[in-house]
């Protein structure tokens, strides 16, 4: 059976829709948060995907942005639960418990830091590349580890979840509406980018950087600015993830994490728009089908990863539409 | 005679011992193809990445279209007009052949920085594109992908993308490599059709190609220009026969 | 800041550093040679300081644990060549990438079923703990000492296969030339089955070593995987030099930072934030220094690809 991506897609979209209404209807609440969480792992792999399955770049160190996000909800809400001041040297703020100032900085933040890694990073290419993206995960997760007065090893909770005008974000349901909704504004964002001027000279200079140098554009500066927007995705949907969990750590920062938004990409299929999810939902399914049956489900995980990488490249996708993936 | 719009003025690029470029001073008249020829390891790669700004060069500068471009990278001298194409062809494989020559359409157009407008649904890039597709003989092959294309194809595809750009100038590596006896006869004559739009610095190993087609013929020999005449100066030339045309024969 | 804390902190750097080469050395001929990215390497590294553990626990014997170290990495490395890695060599980076991830999973889930999550201990044998006197009356860890000087001695060893020995000779011909090296009739994937397997050694001996010093548990490979990789992205891709100039840097900057940067902004702040600042400042001492090498020269100090 082939069937079409388009519809594939669809199909896929109005699953991670239908599951959470069904548990909606039965009352499972459990269900609803895995289906956020699937969302929001997808969210951050869809940043991911930008990178690696337009620009070609392996990014090991993708968790950075995604405990940026993180570590961003976590102070803005700590400072505002215990009424502390967050002194800035330029300016002094309260904190706030409001989602989309929390967004906004999760991704600002993101984006500037992305900016530097890229900027360094970029002057690299191949195993380089990825060791020193690697690198710098490592160099946030210790960071963020030796940063005492943000909880250091233990983290930061965060009593209520942040608040978001008009909605109850409490109620796990409307929480789910936030990041799917999100999560497919961002889809439709990614599709229009990658069908663009710059997506299509982003791909082009995965594929031949030679070329698209003379025809007058910048390969680097091309890969630089999908660092940056990719890292600003990643990074909003780690504001999410803590919002979440109500919860950030170090642990957001782990180059595990960083495999993890890897593995993600490719179990659906690198370089398809609706791959991340895919391997989103995979993902959360097998880590609670699995991890219910054994302790030691990362074992599987990694035999049937091995799998794919050995004998089925395109992923899920790829086996679903019958066409061969991008490749990297 | 008017200035020449490419010259370059005593290069010379050494790799440890090797004297790769040795004090090559070349230049391109406005409306003329000058063919660079030389035995295998002559430094001709290595004296067009110079020309073109990948490589920079130990001694000597590069002028172009009245500049000194010696300091500039490629990307720049590609805006500044300066059209090249590859040896091993330089496409996106994966990409049909028409998003390749948009690639070209959105460098010679707005540029990249264009994030919300298909590219292909964006009608001054496809007319520029498809008008370059037309030029090459390559319009009904327009969505085929590039990795299925001839290597005959594909080369025609390598001046397409540069034809999209409208450059003051071409710098061709091996146009004619791999072509068959055939390919190579539709390629010289595109190629002298091309001669009135913009002038071409081929470097070519083909022979045949070469003297159907040059005004001049420069004669690169490690690294140095022994010598640089009309096709009959070139075929004349004993020292060129012992050098090159000698052991080639 | 006396002298003897100076030179006692220079001595743990050099002998993080040379710990980190056993590592960097593997990391960086496999790449070299095979042009693998292996992130497994830090799971041989763990086979050996659980195969240390677990034997010399059984017999007494610390000699003995390290030589099943060095065997139960040897092997386990050559196992996972013959099965998995050898179908990859040519693959893109990011197969390489998630096959050895995927690796990682099944080696650390593995070995905390085998031998569950709580850290065995490997105690340093009777005849080199406590401290012996150096020059200048220096007391020093005797345990320590020696890891340097078997790095050390590792180190010459290792430079002397490479460059003085016929298998050195088609080691580096393989860097170079593969299909050369295949042309002269030289086995090539038993040579690479070979390397493989002399890094996982290398990096099961060094797990084994640093094993009496720390604890054994799932997951101590990793940190010093990616160390490793900080050390052969300053020393430059596949040059073993590169690997010890980078390895002993990236000890005595984590080392010496740790001790001295708390202690230098004590110069001008309180007590406690200068504490605070400089330990976390201190944490990202190495990856600083790597962002400054890289910027000088971006293949490292002694790499030759572009």
């Amino acid at each position: 059976m082939r069937l079409s991506e388009p519809l594939v897609n669809t199909i896929v979209l109005a699953g991670l829709l239908a599951v959470p209404l069904y548990a909606l209807v039965v009352d499972e609440p459990f269900t609803i948060t895995l289906a956020t969480r699937a969302a929001i792992l997808a969210l951050a792999a869809v940043g991911l995907n930008i990178l690696l399955g337009i620009g070609g770049l392996v990014s090991f160190g993708h968790a950075v942005f995604f405990g940026i996000g993180g570590y961003a909800m976590g102070i803005l809400a700590f400072h505002a639960q215990t009424y502390t001041t967050l002194d800035l040297a330029v300016f002094t703020t309260e904190g706030t418990k409001s989602m989309p100032v929390i967004w906004l900085v999760a991704m600002g933040l993101s984006a500037a830091i992305a900016f530097l890694i890229g900027l360094l990073s970029l002057r690299t290419s191949g195993v380089y590349f990825i060791m020193i993206t690697l690198a710098f995960g490592q160099m946030f997760f210790y960071f963020a580890i030796s940063w005492a007065q943000y909880g250091g090893e233990d983290g930061l909770s965060i009593y209520v979840r942040n608040g978001f005008p008009g909605l109850n974000t409490l109620v796990p349901i409307q929480f789910f509406g936030i990041c799917f909704t999100i999560l497919c504004i961002t889809l439709f964002l990614k599709a229009r980018l990658q069908a663009s001027s710059f997506g299509l000279a982003l791909n082009a200079a995965r594929q031949t950087p030679a070329r698209v140098e003379t025809v007058g554009l910048n390969p680097t500066r091309l890969k630089l600015l999908a660092f940056v927007i990719s890292g600003a995705i990643t990074g909003l949907a780690g504001a999410l993830f803590a919002d979440l969990n109500r919860f950030v750590s170090p642990t957001m920062f782990s180059w595990q994490l960083s495999g993890e938004l890897i593995v993600l990409i490719i179990i659906g299929g690198v370089g398809r728009l609706m791959g991340p999810v895919i391997g989103a939902c995979i993902f959360v399914a097998l880590e609670h089908f699995l991890g219910g049956l054994t302790e030691f489900w990362h074992v599987y995980l990694g035999i049937i990863l091995l799998c794919i990488v050995l004998f089925g490249r395109g992923g899920v996708i790829g086996l679903l539409t019958g066409k061969v993936g991008a490749h990297v | 005679m008017s200035e020449p719009i490419l010259a370059t003025h005593n290069l010379t690029k050494r790799f440890g011992a090797l004297v790769a470029t040795d004090d090559v001073s070349i230049d391109l008249r406005r409306g003329e193809i000058h063919a660079i020829i030389g035995p295998n390891g002559a430094g001709k790669s290595t004296l067009i990445k110079q020309i073109c700004g990948g490589l920079r060069p130990d001694a000597g500068r590069v002028a172009f279209n009245g500049r000194d471009v010696s300091h500039q990278g490629t990307a720049e001298r590609a805006r500044a007009g300066l059209g090249r194409t590859f040896q091993i062809s330089e496409l996106a494989m994966e990409d049909s052949v028409l998003e390749n020559a948009v690639l070209g359409a959105i460098g010679a157009e707005a540029g990249a920085w264009r994030f919300w407008r298909p590219a292909l649904k964006t009608r001054a890039l496809i007319d520029r594109a498809e008008a370059a597709l037309d030029r090459v003989g390559l319009a009904d092959q327009r969505h085929m992908r590039c990795a299925d294309l001839s290597h005959g194809q594909r080369r025609q595809l390598e001046v397409a993308v540069a034809l999209t750009l409208a450059p003051k100038a071409f710098v061709m590596d091996e146009p004619m490599a791999g072509l068959g006896a055939d390919g190579s006869k539709t390629m010289t004559g595109f190629l002298e059709s091309l001669r009135d739009e913009a002038p071409i610095l081929l470097v070519e190993h083909d022979m045949d190609a070469v003297f159907a087609l040059a005004d001049r013929i420069s004669v690169l020999v490690y690294g140095k220009i022994i010598a640089t005449g009309t096709v009959d100066q070139i075929r004349a030339s004993k020292e060129v026969r012992d050098a090159y045309l000698g052991d080639a024969a | 800041m006396s002298t003897i804390l100076v030179i006692e902190q220079i001595l743990n750097g050099l002998q993080f550093g040379v710990m980190l080469f056993l590592m960097a050395a593997g990391l960086t001929l496999i790449f070299g040679v095979m042009g693998l990215i292996n992130l497994a390497h830090g799971s041989l590294y763990m086979v050996g300081a659980f195969a240390a553990a677990a034997v010399a626990g059984a017999t007494g014997s610390f000699l003995l644990g390290l030589i099943a170290a060095l065997a139960a990495a040897a092997l386990a490395g050559a196992l996972v060549e013959l099965v998995v890695i050898r179908r990859i060599y040519n693959a893109p980076h990011l197969d390489q990438v998630l096959a050895t991830f995927a690796l990682i999973l099944i080696f650390s889930e593995g070995t905390r079923w085998i031998f569950g999550s709580f850290p065995l201990f490997l105690d340093i044998p009777k005849a080199l703990s406590g401290p012996v006197t150096l020059p200048g009356g220096i007391q020093y860890p005797l345990y320590r000492l020696t890891l340097i000087g078997i790095g050390l001695l590792i180190a010459i060893g290792l430079w002397a296969l490479i460059e003085r020995t016929r298998l050195g000779i088609q080691i580096r011909a393989g860097e170079n030339d593969r299909e050369m090296i295949a042309a002269l009739g030289v086995d090539i994937s038993k040579l690479y089955t070979f390397v493989f397997a002399l890094g996982a050694a290398l990096a099961g001996l060094a797990g084994a070593l640093v094993g009496a010093i720390q604890s054994v548990q799932v997951g101590m490979g990793e940190p010093v995987l990616i160390l490793a990789f900080v050390v052969i992205v300053i020393g430059g891709i596949g040059s073993i030099r590169g690997a010890f100039i980078g390895a002993l840097l990236v000890g005595l900057t984590d080392t010496l930072g740790g001790v001295f940067l708390p202690e230098f902004f004590k110069l001008f702040m309180e007590t406690g934030a200068a504490q605070k600042t400089g330990s976390a400042l201190a944490s990202m001492g190495i990856y600083v220094l790597m962002g400054l090498v890289l910027i000088w020269r971006p293949t490292g100090l002694f790499g030759a690809r572009a």
